[in-house]
């Protein structure tokens, strides 16, 4: 039911862990639901751009793939060029996903949009003090 | 793929060689319908009579009160809407409990939808249901009871010959879903006291699409399926020939060799519950310990998710590893947000329910495929939980009486 690239993200997964020190974290889903994802980033705040970006995860196939290749598609890209990363964005990348799963285990673009919010109201705070 | 490990068997089981060997003559030269006069027909009706008379030999039933459906969801359907129709003039009420299977649940929300009442026990926290629970829900109205004999999820064996005293004494037909006990526990419709019994042929080494419901005699029950006069006309529609006389193939092999290898699965069974509390960390076993389908486990692993866990056992990653099939009562494999409704009843929080495994054996499983899958169940669990944001060991979470309030993945997102 999955595509060869699902399968490859579920079983190969590409930044997984945390970012030390994050920047911003976003933290999506829960456990209730079986769906919990937690994207940390690093930010250069010269170029406003990822330069690392990690993820941990519980849940199915399709909530692990699609946490891989949200930071495989973020990492270098700036916070503007990320914010572009949408649910459709990463389903697409992996070749589609099941029609139950585009719901509830796509919610990976979800949790690195709030880690990039979470960035910026850090960094706003910062300028303000 | 490197020879797979199959511990999935209450899903389905794999025909035994001499089912099939018996079975084969059936759909090519002896292919008659035995509805037919000539010799062919005949041929296959001396046939058909001979896998009832071993059918009703496994469950200690007399052979007239067998009648050979498609499966023990047709037979649960028939059990369900036939003594509803028979008996609609003496009370529209129906007894089961929360943890049965949904060819039982089903057919009574069918029922509910047309005005019945249907009063739904719980169970304690093993799955077990209380006779006494039984007897106090029967009404002047209750028309049947319905109950599984043994639950495909967790195992647990129910307290049947309890229930059917108290069903007998009021006078209530008592329906049991015994699917997952014949051919792999002794089960004797006069010991355990019941009036209807579904069982279905491919769970115990025989086909799929056959199975069997016994019917004691004089209990009131319609017919599901209306057409020509086949099963004394109570189940229309020409005899699936191969597969009944697989099912009576199955069942002389079962009751010859059910003792010994239940008992041989029951010490795997305990092997298992030993290894996992002994190797994992953070997990409940769920279902009763004892009163127990013998090839039957169910285990829930504090942090992780049912469906990673079952891709990660069915498609391994190291060339040489032997794939290994199970089971599990997440929602993501459910199909639905929930998870398994049989897992919530006993009290779980919903992510235990996410993150159970069920490992179901049969005759082909030995101790050292066990212990494969063992080691590479606690293995998976070790990755995965490097994974999980939440997972925090020793956290336990693994005790019942914490119920989730259900899951809306928009809220949670």
């Amino acid at each position: 039911m999955y595509t060869e690239k699902v399968m490859d993200h579920f079983q190969n997964p590409r930044n997984m862990g945390e970012v030390e020190n994050p920047d911003g974290v976003g933290e999506v889903g829960n456990p209730q639901c079986g769906d919990v994802m937690r994207i940390t980033i690093k930010v250069d705040e010269e170029q406003d751009r990822i330069d690392d970006v990690k993820f941990k995860t519980l849940g199915c196939g399709a909530a692990i793939a699609t946490s891989s290749m949200v930071t495989e598609l973020a990492k270098g890209k700036t916070l503007d060029e990320a914010q572009e990363i949408s649910r459709k964005v990463v389903a697409e990348a992996l070749g589609g996903l099941p029609p139950q799963k585009m719901h509830c285990s796509n919610l990976a673009s979800d949790g690195l949009q709030k880690a990039i919010e979470d960035y910026r109201a850090r960094h706003a705070k910062k300028e303000t003090v | 793929m490197k020879n797979a490990i199959f511990l999935d068997n209450a899903a389905t089981t794999r025909a035994d060689p001499e089912v099939i060997d018996a079975m084969e003559p059936w759909l090519s030269e002896k292919f008659g319908s035995p509805a037919t006069l000539y010799s062919m027909g005949s041929q296959a009706k001396q046939a058909i009579d001979a896998a009832r008379q071993s059918f009703a030999d496994l469950i200690g039933a007399d052979q007239k009160d067998i009648f050979f459906t498609s499966g023990a969801t047709e037979s649960n359907n028939w059990a369900i809407k036939g003594v509803a129709d028979a008996l609609e003039s003496k009370g529209r009420h129906i007894i089961t409990d929360v943890a049965e299977h949904h060819s039982i649940l089903m057919p009574l929300r069918y029922l509910e939808k047309k005005g019945w009442e249907v009063t739904y026990l719980p169970t304690d926290s093993d799955g077990v249901v209380n006779p006494e629970a039984v007897a106090a829900a029967i009404r002047d109205d209750t028309v049947l009871v319905s109950i599984v004999h043994a639950n495909h999820e967790i195992g647990t064996i129910q307290p049947i010959t309890a229930i059917g005293k108290i069903t007998s004494e009021k006078g209530v037909i008592f329906h049991v879903n015994a699917a997952q006990t014949v051919g792999h526990i002794p089960v004797d419709v006069n010991h355990l006291g019941v009036d209807l019994l579904s069982s279905s042929a491919h769970k115990f080494y025989g086909p799929k699409g056959v199975g069997a419901m016994y019917i004691r005699h004089g209990v009131r029950i319609t017919p599901l399926l209306h057409g020509g006069t086949q099963e004394k006309k109570r189940r229309a529609g020409t005899h699936n020939v191969p597969g009944i006389v697989g099912m009576g193939k199955a069942s002389e092999i079962a009751r010859h060799s059910l003792e010994a290898e239940a008992t041989r699965l029951a010490g795997l069974r305990n092997h298992i519950f030993d290894w996992v509390e002994g190797n994992i960390d953070d997990i409940r076993i769920n279902g009763h310990r004892t009163e127990r389908l013998p090839g039957n486990v169910n285990f829930s692993i504090e942090g992780i998710e049912g469906e990673s866990i079952m891709l990660s056992l069915s498609y391994p990653t190291a060339g040489d590893a032997r794939p290994v099939y199970v089971s599990t009562g997440s929602a993501c494999v459910s199909g639905s947000l929930e998870p398994s409704h049989i897992l919530l009843a006993l009290g779980l929080p919903a992510e235990l329910a996410h993150g159970s495994v069920r490992i179901t054996m049969a005759k082909a499983d030995t101790q050292e495929d066990v212990d494969y899958a063992l080691e590479t169940i606690a293995a998976v669990a070790e990755r995965l939980r490097s994974m999980s944001p939440v997972y925090k060991r020793g956290n336990k979470k693994c005790s019942a009486g914490n119920s989730s309030q259900g899951c809306d993945c928009e809220a949670a997102s």
